[in-house]
């Protein structure tokens, strides 16, 4: 595959140079009668044209894009106001298309349209109160409309309530792995801090202060589990350089900031098992499988290890550059019903039987 | 460059080298500019080949990187410093200094009719101090532990410990050297700007008969000394932090088994001074270029600027919006959320000076003369990127909308379109147009139309698909997606990116062969062979310290009187004195 490309690509670059050196020698023809080097009819002519070629281009680019790669866009959101930000963002999409496609056509038309020719005169057409004006108020109330909105969508997200049935868990980030920390019982984060990660001969792993009571019945945990349909209130630290908590599915993301705590909430509404049934899902996952088989087909052929075959989970992922295995800095998330929440929760040891 | 009329006697080294001559000093910028610019295109088609077949081996890691690349490989570190380095040349050194370097110091005594800038000798500091700057940076990639790898924003804590990682020792002083030698170049030369504009414009050069170029580097001056101090002071504490132990943007802190001593700083601070001049900074690279489209457009439009008011407007509220919208680079940076608010305010303000902008430009097409020469591709060019790129600013500037899409390939794309493309599309526009005044000759047109196809081509063809694996949730800066099988599906894609980006490349080695050809064997130039109502095409081809032999010539009215009725000629310069009864338009 990767002999094949870069011949390909070796290929198209010797085509582009042959092409160039024709090109120049018709130039050097055409020296005899125009070597001015500035533009003339002809010129105008074919590079009006292409102009309209490539409006037609980036139209075809554009439905190209959507026809083979619309299934990646913006997966199904897993989280409550998931639904909020995905109409705020396809809003936001129609409009940019409706402009994007209206002021392509018309510059590249009249590139086209007005490409010059010797003995034409311009228009001597140099200003338009009133035309300036509507296209100035225009911008103007639909981004007001647009600003409403999203301040709306964002206060409803960023000034969430600490209630009481709310489930606080500490996301808790470093190079290059995640730990999550649960309240436990009482459901009040200890205290913490990075001078307290020594004791107990590193078993301290996020560094939670033993004489805090609130920190004793607390869980650290390397695989995430959120109970489906209940708020959690995330704290995110790092002990050592900026990571980001990217939570693509449920459209949340906040970075983890050494010496600050750092807060974002998010109701979970789909579970792990009824992500991986949903249709698109299940379609995405098979496309994905046979990605990987085809590519193992290749690896065995090579003596190497085949690839495993993929199941769904939820991703959180680093998203602030932060060293070399920044791009592999992950943990899995599952979400499930509340009963096989708190089986799980069970079974987990409390810091205070970890230290002891 | 042919006879010497100066009456001074020059040598070798006060006329190539310590120039204190505005016009060889732009050359200088500009050549310069264009080999920083080859190193940071060049490593992005390294870094490519890496995202689209990733962890493969190739011989050309092996014979440019060298121990980086163990057994033809890319190492994940290099690959970080590869993006920085990137980001840092093709921001700073290529569209910065090469951009409104090359072109704010060839037009503005020429467009205003000025002898030379208000101090020739501090325009010499400015390259020499950019010229020092650039050679650092470079040197720095040959550092034992390799340049810095923090990303071009090179965020605390990771560019401040060199636990975090190796690209944050010595490489990353020299990052820091570097960048506050440019800041003090920049700053010389943008003071320079600024007064030249305000002291010595010729008679009848009113502020409001200056060509849009001249408003656009006049403001883009003033930005930079507005913003590039605060960059400084960050650089400058952030020193402090990595070397004198002080803890303005560290707390808290354990690494590498060892609690480190630094207690109550913050890096949200760091990001905050990064960005007062990062944001600006974007204007900084986009104002220039899209002065040098309003005067190419009109000019080969053979129109006047349509709105030549409102642009001025616009360039002024984009100015003044620049500097309060830092924040949108930080909604998710644990700022508080009300701020969050106030910055998505700011921000999608800031769509309607550059609405009125495009909208203009657009008119101005309406009923032209269309002299579709290799400039005035890249003008459309220009202003169709900026169109694409800048409406996902909608998107990105919704502080909401950002959580999702934050620092992912949508942003990417986003920013490389709005700022990369449409500014390196400014340059060579700026490049098209001017060389004749530069060097005397002309460029080869077919050339300069092949490259602009390609480049067209390919530049669509990189980023419109990097929208849609970025809304996929796929973050930057990742040395390689396998660790995510989730993402396999996305492989492909990138495949077809690294294609057209190596197409892309090639294509400037057109441009190139063009650029070098025509210095020494194209196609003398005529004295105005645009036909251009500017004054800088009024003075004579060959250069001479002092721009014009006589007189400087008088202004009598605006620059745009392309095709104005009552004129035998479809274009009136500026040193043409008003026909009785004739009127001038806005004043």
């Amino acid at each position: 595959m990767t002999t094949l490309l870069t011949i390909a690509i070796l290929l198209l670059v010797s085509i582009a140079v042959w092409q160039i050196t024709k090109i120049f020698q018709v130039a050097q023809l055409n020296q005899k009668v125009d070597d001015s080097q500035v533009a003339n009819d002809k010129d105008n002519d074919w590079n009006g044209k292409l102009m309209f070629a490539f409006l037609v281009f980036i139209y075809l680019i554009t439905i190209y894009s959507f026809w083979a790669w619309g299934d990646v866009l913006l997966p199904e959101s897993a989280s409550e106001h998931g639904k909020d930000y995905d109409r705020l963002m396809w809003i936001s999409m129609v409009l940019i298309f409706f402009v994007q496609i209206i002021t392509q056509a018309l510059l590249h038309y009249f590139s086209y349209k007005y490409r010059g020719r010797k003995g034409l005169k311009a228009l001597f057409y140099a200003d338009n109160d009133r035309l300036e004006f509507i296209w100035t108020i225009i911008p103007v109330i639909v981004l007001a409309a647009l600003i409403l909105y999203g301040l709306y969508a964002w206060s409803n997200i960023m000034n969430f309530e600490e209630d009481e049935d709310a489930l606080v868990v500490e996301l808790y980030a470093q190079q290059f792995n995640w730990k999550a920390r649960y309240a436990g019982a009482d459901n009040v984060l200890g205290d913490a801090n990075v001078r307290f990660l020594q004791d107990f001969d590193g078993l301290n792993l996020v560094g939670i202060d033993a004489a805090d009571p609130n920190g004793l019945d607390d869980v650290v945990v390397q695989e995430l589990h959120l109970p489906v349909g209940r708020k959690v209130i995330f704290k995110m630290r790092s002990q050592d350089v900026l990571h980001s908590a990217y939570m693509p599915h449920f459209r949340a993301q906040m970075n983890c900031v050494p010496g600050m705590i750092t807060e974002f909430a998010f109701t979970p509404t789909t579970t792990t098992e009824e992500m991986r049934q949903n249709p698109d899902m299940v379609a995405k996952v098979q496309k994905i499988n046979k990605i990987r088989y085809d590519k193992s087909q290749e690896l065995i052929v090579n003596g190497e290890e085949a690839l495993e075959s993929y199941q769904f989970d939820y991703l959180l992922l680093c998203n602030k550059i932060c060293g070399a295995s920044h791009y592999n800095m992950q943990m899995k998330i599952i979400v499930e019903e509340e009963k096989d929440f708190n089986a799980w929760m069970a079974q987990q040891r409390t810091f205070a039987e970890v230290i002891q | 460059m042919g006879a010497d009329v100066h009456h001074h006697k020059e040598t070798f080294v006060t006329k190539y080298i310590f120039s204190q001559d505005h016009k060889m000093i732009s050359k200088q910028y500009l050549i310069t500019g264009l080999i920083m610019g080859i190193v940071g295109i060049g490593m992005s088609l390294l870094f490519r080949l890496q995202l689209a077949w990733p962890e493969q081996p190739f011989g050309i890691f092996e014979s440019t990187l060298g121990k980086w690349a163990p057994d033809g490989v890319m190492d994940p570190n290099v690959y970080l410093a590869l993006v920085t380095i990137h980001g840092t040349i093709m921001v700073f050194f290529v569209l910065t200094a090469g951009l409104s370097g090359t072109f704010s110091n060839l037009l503005i005594p020429l467009q205003i009719g000025a002898r030379d800038m208000a101090s020739g000798f501090l325009n010499m500091i400015s390259y020499w101090l950019f010229f020092l700057s650039s050679v650092i940076m470079l040197a720095s990639l040959f550092v034992e532990a390799g340049p810095a790898a923090a990303g071009w924003t090179i965020y605390p804590p990771l560019s401040a410990l060199p636990q975090a990682q190796p690209g944050s020792g010595l490489g990353m002083t020299l990052w820091l050297v570097s960048m506050a030698i440019f800041i003090a170049s920049s700053l010389l030369g943008s003071l320079n700007y600024i007064v030249t504009v305000i002291n010595l414009r010729t008679k009848g050069m009113s502020m409001t008969r200056l060509p849009l170029t001249i408003w656009a580097f006049f403001v883009t001056a003033i930005i930079g000394v507005v913003s590039f101090p605060v960059l400084l002071s960050a650089a400058l504490l952030l020193i402090m932090d990595r070397s004198f132990g002080t803890s303005f943007f560290l707390s808290d802190i354990f690494i590498q088994g060892e609690v480190l001593h630094y207690q109550g700083g913050s890096p949200v601070l760091f990001e905050h001074l990064f960005w007062f001049l990062g944001h600006p900074e974007v204007y900084i690279v986009l104002l220039p270029a899209l002065g040098i489209t309003s005067e190419v457009l009109a000019t080969n439009a053979r129109k006047p600027i349509f709105g030549y008011r409102a642009m001025v407007a616009s360039i002024l509220a984009i100015a003044f919006l620049s500097t309060i919208v830092w924040g949108h680079h930080m909604f998710i940076s644990g700022m508080n959320p009300f701020l969050g608010s106030v910055f998505t305010f700011t921000t999608l303000l800031i769509a309607i000076p550059s609405a009125v902008k495009a909208f203009n430009y657009i008119t101005t097409l309406w009923k032209g003369n269309l002299q579709l020469n290799p400039a005035m591709l890249f003008s459309i060019g220009l202003v169709s990127t900026f169109i694409t790129g800048g409406l996902t600013g909608i998107i990105l500037g919704d502080s909401t909308l950002d959580i999702n899409v934050h620092d992912t390939y949508f942003v990417v794309a986003h920013f490389h379109l709005v700022m990369g493309i449409s500014a390196l599309y400014g340059l060579f526009a700026g490049v098209y147009h001017w060389f004749p005044k530069m060097f005397g000759r002309m460029l080869n047109k077919q050339l300069g139309y092949i490259h602009f196809w390609i480049t067209a081509v390919c530049a669509y063809g990189v980023f419109f698909p990097m929208h849609f694996i970025g809304m996929a949730g796929l973050p930057r800066r990742y040395y390689s997606n396998t660790a995510f099988p989730y993402f396999d599906d996305l492989a492909d894609i990138n495949v077809v990116i690294t294609i057209f980006a190596l197409i892309a490349g090639a294509a400037q080695i057109v441009f190139l062969y063009n650029f070098i050809h025509s210095m020494f064997y194209g196609k003398r130039a005529e004295m105005n062979p645009w036909k251009s109502n500017t004054l800088e095409w009024t003075a004579p081809v060959e250069h001479f310290h002092g721009n014009w032999a006589g007189d400087i010539p008088e202004v009598h009215r605006w620059a745009y009187d392309y095709s104005k009725p009552g004129h035998k000629e479809d274009f009136v310069p500026q040193h043409i004195p008003l026909n009785k009864g004739e009127e001038e338009l806005h004043h």
